[in-house]
């Protein structure tokens, strides 16, 4: 009869396939999207009990759990409310491609919503990067209804 | 209302970096034969399991049904919670609920993880939502980074304060042998550790753990006659509050704000850092360390710098946090909410050897989640009335 032994510890490696999944954006998701592919316009929509406009746009106001039909254009622009500068990468579990580092993440506060919302900026030094700071979409040229198709934001000239 | 509940043993296994010599079942059943063993009990008493974990961490749904070898729910009423980082003090939630109710005497809580078997903000991030968060999220580090960066802004809080919060909770994880970083640093040592995501440096972030956890779950029926000082639960409560990432303000740690307003008045707590002896709370990095006490009502908000440097939550102070060591010295993800519930009852049952509160009869829990959301849970050496 013999034991079990320390002999040797193995760990066995899954290999490379990633499942690939399709997911449905909705009729509000989608809205916002096509708005950002066709017209390079940011879109959210506005709650019809608290009036606050929430980015992006979704079928129910979770606060007040009501649906909201209101589509609101905005103008784009908006203020720093926070950020951070990312020094590790990670494999993007959906695309299987390493997040290149340096990159800063945003949540920024669009004129005219009542929430933030998170994106890249270009800049990737904090010493550059102020909170409050005005902000614009720097649209892709040729764009297919993703979040990407803004490429990051950057600082409104002469603010 | 129904019965009355206590925790009446735990059990943990050595947290470290990766733990090979066991897969996720055998290193479940470390932790249940160590509760067991400690409350004097066999398999056989247990009523009922419950058990978490998060499964995108190892790439192997249904933990329930796989582990029942190990988690000795062979043939027993068992069931799974998941809840993100809260996922540990979900599942004693549930384990709660289970005994308070009156259908179950002895319910086994379990939480684990084996976060060394695949990328952690990798999987972290998959709990998102795909289309319009996802793509340009930084995961849960980015997540606390861009919180503690309004914080600064906001209070004028340094990157020293958040440091004593690193510095205390790893000081405090040398009393623990159970911990995984166990590391005599000081605010100089957080301060030159490596940016990782700005302004959360390496030091500032708690590390990626295997471990797990086994709490059991006793009603007043049982209590006393398997453990001499039962730690009963006073109250327990959850709050989530966002859809997409840019939803909630940083304006305070919304949901554990909301989480202390519903509980404290239902268990008479007016003053909690007077009332309270220690708390066990989920705070992933130190700048959550200096920013949620706030929330939990400890002090006014903007407050926090000047409470941790007072020492008033160290070792010894008005109200220690984290004897254990906490999450920055060991998070195994699933199993790390399941650690503060373990760990706050240790201390009531008198059971924390060498990070024990002397005479502590009250203690507060916490699990924190994704990105913002909350559990507490309040232990008292008393029985409730």
């Amino acid at each position: 009869m013999e034991d079990v032994k320390k002999k040797e510890l193995l760990s066995v490696y899954s290999g490379e396939a990633e499942q690939p999944f399709e997911w449905s954006a909705g009729k509000y998701v989608s809205r916002f999207l096509v708005e950002m592919r066709d017209n390079k316009r940011l879109v959210g929509c506005k709650c019809p009990k608290c009036k606050k406009v929430l980015v992006p746009p979704r079928r129910v106001c979770g606060e007040c759990f009501v649906q909201m039909d209101e589509i609101v254009t905005l103008s784009g622009e908006g203020s720093l409310y926070s950020f951070t500068v990312l020094n590790f990468g990670f494999v993007d579990p959906d695309t299987g491609i390493q997040r290149p580092v340096p990159y800063t993440c945003a949540n920024i506060a669009l004129d005219g919503t009542d929430c933030t919302w998170a994106h890249y900026l270009e800049e990737t030094d904090p010493a550059k990067i102020k909170i409050g700071m005005r902000l614009r979409p720097v649209w892709e040229e040729n764009r297919r209804g993703h979040l990407l198709d803004i490429k990051h934001f950057v600082p409104v000239e002469g603010k | 209302m129904g019965k009355r509940v206590a925790i009446v043993g735990t059990g943990q296994t050595k947290a470290s970096s990766g733990r090979k010599d066991v897969n996720g079942q055998e290193m479940i059943n470390e932790a249940v034969m160590k509760a067991l063993a400690e409350a004097e009990l066999t398999r056989d008493d247990i009523d009922a399991v419950i058990i978490g974990n998060m499964d995108h961490f190892e790439g192997i749904n249904y933990v329930d049904t796989w582990s029942v070898d190990g988690s000795g729910g062979f043939m027993k009423p068992i069931m799974k919670v998941t809840t993100g980082g809260t996922t540990g003090t979900t599942v004693a939630m549930a384990a709660y609920y289970h005994v308070a109710s009156g259908l179950f005497d002895k319910v086994l809580a379990i939480g684990w993880e084996k976060n060394s078997e695949s990328d952690t903000t990798g999987a972290i991030i998959t709990a998102f939502e795909p289309i319009v968060d996802r793509p340009t999220f930084g995961g849960a580090v980015g997540g606390l980074a861009v919180m503690a960066n309004r914080y600064m802004h906001d209070w004028g809080a340094t990157q020293e304060d958040a440091a004593r919060v690193a510095v205390r909770d790893r000081q405090h994880a040398l009393n623990n042998p159970n911990a995984h970083l166990r590391i005599d640093i000081n605010i100089d040592d957080v301060m030159k550790s490596p940016m990782i995501s700005w302004p959360i440096k390496y030091l500032d972030m708690c590390p990626r753990t295997d471990a797990a956890c086994a709490v059991i779950f006793a009603s007043e029926d049982y209590a006393e006659k398997i453990c001499p000082k039962p730690a009963w639960v006073l109250g327990t409560t959850n709050r989530h509050n966002f859809t997409f990432i840019g939803d909630p303000s940083f304006r305070t740690m919304i949901t554990l704000e909301e989480c202390a307003k519903a509980l404290y008045p239902r268990i008479g707590i007016t003053e909690p850092l007077k009332q309270f002896d220690v708390m066990e709370l989920y705070l992933p990095s130190s700048f959550a360390g200096v920013q949620w006490i706030e929330a939990l009502g400890l002090c006014k908000n903007g407050g926090g710098p000047e409470l941790i440097a007072s020492g008033a939550t160290n070792m010894g102070g008005e109200c220690p946090i984290n004897p254990s060591g906490g999450v920055l010295s060991s998070n195994p993800i699933g199993a790390t909410g399941l650690l503060r519930v373990a760990e706050g009852a240790l201390q009531i049952m008198g059971r924390a050897d060498k990070r024990q509160v002397p005479g502590a009869k009250t203690a507060l829990s916490s699990g924190f989640g994704g990105c913002y959301w909350s559990d507490l849970m309040a232990f008292s050496a008393k029985k409730p009335n």
